[in-house]
């Protein structure tokens, strides 16, 4: 309990969709300690960006929630004035895609270093030394010159770097990393991920790494949770997740990625569409789409479990166990 | 920036031109006779009528007369009252202080109004913002002449706080007399600025770059302004730059409403009585006006939105 960072205890979030509150976001608990990396996977709509929009505070206005965020053991939605500030300092986000979330009409100088000019009284030089030597960091050698620059100069690549310097900026505890390279080209991915993944590491900060990516997710978080239809489905150290998935959606995601060393096979793909969680059936939310589907699926609703270190919502995780992936390959 | 502004200075030359010629040839075809104007119902001998049109003019070519107008008029000279027999820079430079000074007065009350009753609406949702959009419905349904008329009849007439025609000598004379008209004047356009700069505040506060702001921990109200109305001051400074420059023309109802001795009154005055060579000079000022002050407004989006400048010199 006590090395929980980042804590989040039965968070449910419902939205106005179309003039009804509608749930987007089911029960989801997890936890974060210092220094870890966790990563939050699952298809578009499964919630894992209002996840950390919950974390963030940044909810849609009319949004309803229930449950708690503990951040370093204060109540996230009990935070006003300055230790709101305080948190949001200490909680940076990097948004999927810089270019809509950079002022256009403002330079990159004046976007790095607002948050320390206004709220921690440093002055508009140190302030921008600091944000060119952090420029420097993501692999951005004429920092003093960007400085200058506005955003439509700037490709996505490089507006991306700057939005993780300028999340560093604050020095930050936790960052939430919002698909950070969704919005990339293939090949300057690679680069943001890596650049991202070392300045994490030499700071030691925690991070909560939203992705589509299973892979990817593996390679730079210790754990891993897999979210579906706005709920948390499965959350185990990575390596675990993807030797040995104990949810049949896990194992269906596993199932459906191209080797890079194997035969080329025809890829496996999950039955059906994603659901959003107000869509989700009655019993587990994934009985419409899983091949394991038998009655008590359809009866109840499956509670987060803890099974090997890690959690799983499965009625028949611990019979299935091990049979998923074969099955997943057949399916 | 200087190819733009060399650019925009151009295209504002180019207009001018057009524009000269389309007020000249719309004279030139609309009905009437100038001589019969000029001499006031009287049946003049064939010599008579020799004699004016040649000092008029009135058997050149078109393009001839059209040459030699524009030709004057780019040196100031639009040529001569047929009914006052003054130069009709003379006359126009008399009256144009009244409506510069109106239309100066209500592009006042339309940006401060407009653009306050705007923010309230884009910022505050509910009751205030129902307010706006009722107020505001109401004012563009208003069209001035009627606003004139509800205002002289209300704030001069029953309650007399201000006085109902005329300009006024000295400053605060002079605001005293020009306040309801510049209000009926602005009437119809707050409700326009307010609309744009709501939904303009609107679109901008749900903006992904304001929640990153928001995320930052920057304070609510240096968002709104740093972000929201700094974004929202691009389609804002457009309407109000149109608003305003359009101000000119729409003055002559108002100037006529409460006997106001500016040029848009005197556009009327000689439409009526046929003084084409009035009616050319004034239309041609109000047109350099309104081309004028649109190069103005786009010389400033230029300098508010840093993308545009960089569109025009890669262009």
């Amino acid at each position: 309990m006590s090395d929980a960072f980042l804590e989040l205890q039965q968070v449910t979030v419902r939205l106005p969709i179309s003039g009804e509150l509608r749930t987007v976001l089911h029960d989801v608990s997890f936890r974060i300690a210092p220094g870890e990396a966790v990563g939050l996977v699952g298809e578009s709509g499964s919630g894992k960006s209002m996840t950390a929009r919950a974390v963030a505070r940044l909810l849609p206005p009319g949004a309803e929630s229930s449950g708690t965020v503990l951040f370093a053991g204060n109540d996230v939605a009990a935070l006003k004035g300055a230790a709101l500030r305080a948190f949001r300092a200490e909680v940076a986000v990097v948004f999927q895609d810089p270019r809509a979330h950079i002022n256009p009409v403002r330079t990159i100088g004046d976007f790095m270093t607002e948050a320390l000019r206004t709220n921690h009284d440093v002055s508009r030089a140190d302030a921008a030394a600091k944000a060119v030597s952090l420029l420097a960091e993501v692999g951005i050698a004429d920092g003093q010159r960007r400085l200058e620059q506005h955003p439509h100069e700037l490709s996505g690549g490089l507006l991306q770097r700057v939005m993780i310097a300028t999340a560093l900026l604050t020095e930050p505890k936790l960052l939430l990393a919002d698909e950070p390279t969704t919005a990339l080209d293939v090949t300057t991915q690679s680069d943001v991920m890596a650049i991202l993944d070392e300045l994490r590491r030499e700071r030691g900060m925690s991070m909560l790494f939203i992705t589509h990516d299973l892979e990817l997710a593996g390679a730079v978080c210790d754990r891993t949770a897999v979210m579906y239809a706005g709920q948390l489905v499965e959350e185990r150290t990575s390596s675990a997740l993807h030797d040995d998935p104990l949810h049949p959606y896990t194992a269906g995601l596993v199932g459906a990625r191209p080797r890079i060393d194997g035969d080329v096979v025809r890829l496996s793909a999950i039955p059906g569409r994603p659901r959003s969680a107000f869509e989700a059936p009655a019993g587990c939310a994934f009985n419409d789409r899983c091949v394991h589907v038998v009655d008590d699926c359809v009866a109840s609703r499956p509670a987060l479990e803890p099974l090997d270190g890690g959690s799983v919502r499965c009625h028949r995780a611990v019979e299935l166990r091990g049979r998923l992936q074969e099955g997943a390959a057949h399916g | 920036m200087l190819k733009f502004v060399v650019r925009r200075l151009m295209m504002l030359v180019v207009t001018l031109f057009v524009a000269s010629f389309a007020i000249y040839s719309a004279m030139y075809l609309a009905p009437g006779n100038p001589i019969a104007a000029l001499l006031g119902g009287r049946t003049p001998t064939p010599e008579a009528i020799a004699v004016l049109e040649e000092r008029y003019h009135l058997n050149d070519p078109f393009i001839v007369r059209y040459l030699r107008w524009v030709g004057g008029a780019l040196r100031g000279d639009f040529g001569v009252s047929i009914q006052l027999r003054q130069e009709v820079s003379t006359l126009i430079s008399q009256r144009i202080g009244t409506t510069v000074q109106l239309v100066l007065y209500a592009s006042l009350i339309i940006v401060v109004v407009g653009v306050a009753l705007g923010i309230v609406g884009g910022l505050r949702k509910g009751v205030l913002d129902n307010v706006v959009i009722v107020a505001t419905t109401v004012s563009a349904a208003v069209p001035s002449f009627v606003a004139s008329i509800i205002l002289l009849s209300v704030f001069a007439v029953n309650l007399g706080w201000f006085p109902a025609l005329g300009t006024g000598e000295g400053f605060v004379d002079q605001l005293r007399h020009l306040t309801l008209p510049a209000v009926a004047l602005a009437f119809s356009s707050i409700a326009l600025v307010a609309r744009i700069t709501r939904s303009a505040v609107r679109e901008e506060l749900s903006r992904e770059h304001v929640q990153t702001a928001v995320s930052r921990g920057i304070p609510y109200r240096t968002v709104v302004r740093r972000h929201v109305m700094r974004n929202a001051a691009i389609p804002i400074t457009t309407v109000v730059g149109i608003t305003v420059a359009s101000l000119f023309a729409a003055s002559a109802v108002v100037e006529r409403a409460f006997s106001l001795n500016g040029i848009g009154a005197y556009l009327i005055q000689a439409a009526l009585s046929k003084d084409i060579a009035v009616v050319q000079g004034i239309s041609l000022v109000i047109v350099a006006i309104f081309v004028v002050v649109n190069a103005i407004v786009d010389f400033l989006y230029a300098v508010l939105d840093p993308r545009v400048s960089l569109g025009a010199s890669a262009a």
